[in-house]
């Protein structure tokens, strides 16, 4: 398996042999900041398509088709008109925080993008407070929606707003119970050790029934995190016109709506790495030919394949579901997701403390 | 009548009607997609046979037509979009009075494809195509009569 640690050892000792060690570190964050600008637009590009494609396909149409082939170009068409449409500023509302919004979402989106551990030694945030540093990221998230809601000075965003506020801090507990109940069985939470140890059999097969309840509850809560599928309700077209974001126009919007995708790309690379093995092939222990074969297909391809699956999952529900109320939401929360959380915790502690996983 | 269920039973209940909706979409995916790429595929294009192009009388091997013009079709429409022309002459072989089609005028202009006339017409005499390129360049031309003889 290609280390891609040994690629950026290479750029830094070539680095630092002509500058001084504090120029080389600025200059390599500047470059990994620009990669990762780069990266994060091209997934949105790439999840936008996918999202008009899948959804096509569940609803037995065909999708884009026209510009390009099979509508490849369409997506970049729709950014460039999102990006030469004017950003309009609207009367009465607080121009500060109006203009700041779309900002948090999209740093806090960035931040915690920039926690995934793409292959063997290309993570960029990697430090042994890992899932910990990237919950507490993309929970600033919430803070831009509270935002625009509050300053677009109209009352659908607020509305948006105040639900997707409650509905995001809520599911967060679900998602940081499901994560936990990984961390039990890892006694990690760095990514790039987490992924480590996934060498002999992912977490989803090691942990068995626990890790399989945890990853159903982190697929059902990831969901309503990222406001989509049948938790849209923040966003709910038929009465609230688009909710938080109503008011936002031209490249702001389209920042929430990337932050939206990429944010559903997060949560299903998370899911991939804590419990699919992340950029680990699929190792069988015992079939040591079969090993090898796995290991000679790159780990980022192995990495965004899983990653992509979830979301394909995750798009599946989406487009089966129908939008819940928001009673229903917390109830489903409240009531079901939490307490199953908290069960299925100690079912894995259990098992770890009598060490009945594989 | 709701029927009341335990917490178990409701969640579980709840997994299978969930499971159920994604089995649905999940054989939906897979199916061939139903879009039609029209201008690309004229030669290939498949419309649904209930689709209602315009009004036509389709005529037998001998070229004729059964409509007997009864005129319920012209006041089964409620645009006025149907002429018809009669005449009676007598038939030869029974000896007795008959009206005949003499003209049978169909504006597809001023047609709202309600089939109602279709619905009205006692021997299935008119129909509609699936034809719908209707485009033309004069208005007039879409006033048509629809008996050939």
């Amino acid at each position: 398996m290609f280390d891609f640690s040994i690629v950026t050892q290479w750029i830094h000792s070539l680095l630092t042999s002509f500058l001084p060690e504090e120029v080389a570190v600025f200059i390599e964050c500047v470059a990994i900041g620009v990669c990762i600008l780069l990266g994060y637009a091209i997934i949105a590009i790439i999840m936008i398509f996918m999202e008009r494609k899948v959804c096509a396909a569940f609803q037995c149409r065909l999708g884009p088709m026209r510009v390009g082939p099979w509508g490849t170009i369409q997506v970049f068409a729709d950014v460039f008109k999102m990006l030469i449409k004017e950003i309009i500023a609207i009367r009465h509302s607080d121009k500060f925080l109006y203009n700041l919004a779309p900002y948090i979402v999209i740093l806090a989106s960035i931040l915690a993008f920039s926690c995934l551990p793409f292959s063997k030694g290309m993570e960029v945030l990697d430090f042994n407070v890992g899932i910990f540093f990237l919950m507490a990221a993309s929970s600033i998230g919430v803070v831009g929606i509270l935002l625009a809601g509050w300053s677009s000075n109209n009352k659908y965003s607020l509305i948006g707003a105040m639900r997707s506020g409650a509905q995001m801090i809520s599911y967060e507990l679900s998602t940081s119970l499901s994560l936990l109940t990984i961390i039990v069985l890892t006694d990690t939470m760095q990514f790039s050790e987490i992924v480590e140890r996934q060498a002999d059999g992912w977490f989803l097969f090691k942990g068995h029934i626990p890790a399989f309840i945890a990853f159903v509850i982190y697929l059902i809560a990831g969901n309503a995190e990222v406001n989509r599928g049948p938790f849209d309700l923040p966003e709910a077209e038929s009465e609230l016109t688009a909710g938080y974001h109503t008011e936002y126009s031209g490249m702001h919007f389209g920042l929430f709506y990337v932050a939206e995708f990429v944010n559903l790309f997060i949560i299903a690379g998370v899911a991939a790495t804590i419990f699919l093995g992340g950029w680990m092939p699929l190792h069988i222990p015992g079939l040591d030919g079969f090993n090898t074969i796995m290991d000679y297909i790159p780990g980022f391809v192995w990495f965004f394949g899983k990653a992509f699956f979830v979301v394909w999952i995750l798009m599946w529900f989406k487009w089966t579901f129908p939008r819940l109320r928001i009673d229903q939401i917390l109830t489903l929360e409240w009531k079901y997701l939490v307490p199953i959380g908290l069960l299925n915790l100690l079912l894995m502690v259990i098992i770890v403390v009598f060490d009945l996983h594989f | 009548m709701k029927e009341r269920r335990s917490y178990l039973g409701g969640l579980l209940h709840g997994i299978n009607t969930l499971l159920t909706g994604m089995k649905v979409t999940g054989r939906e995916f897979f199916t061939p997609k139903v879009t039609e790429q029209y201008p690309e595929n004229r030669a290939t294009l498949e419309i649904s046979p209930r689709f209602r192009g315009r009004l036509t009388m389709p005529v037998d091997a001998e070229g004729n037509n059964k409509c007997i013009a009864c005129g319920l079709c012209q006041m089964a429409c409620p645009n006025d979009t149907i002429h018809i022309t009669s005449e009676t002459i007598l038939d030869e072989s029974t000896g007795k009075k008959k009206k005949v089609l003499v003209k049978y005028e169909y504006d597809l202009g001023a047609c709202m494809f309600c089939q109602l006339c279709v619905n009205a017409c006692p021997h299935h005499a008119i129909e509609f195509s699936t034809e719908f390129e209707n485009a033309v360049f004069d208005r007039n031309t879409l006033v048509q009569t629809l008996n050939k003889k």
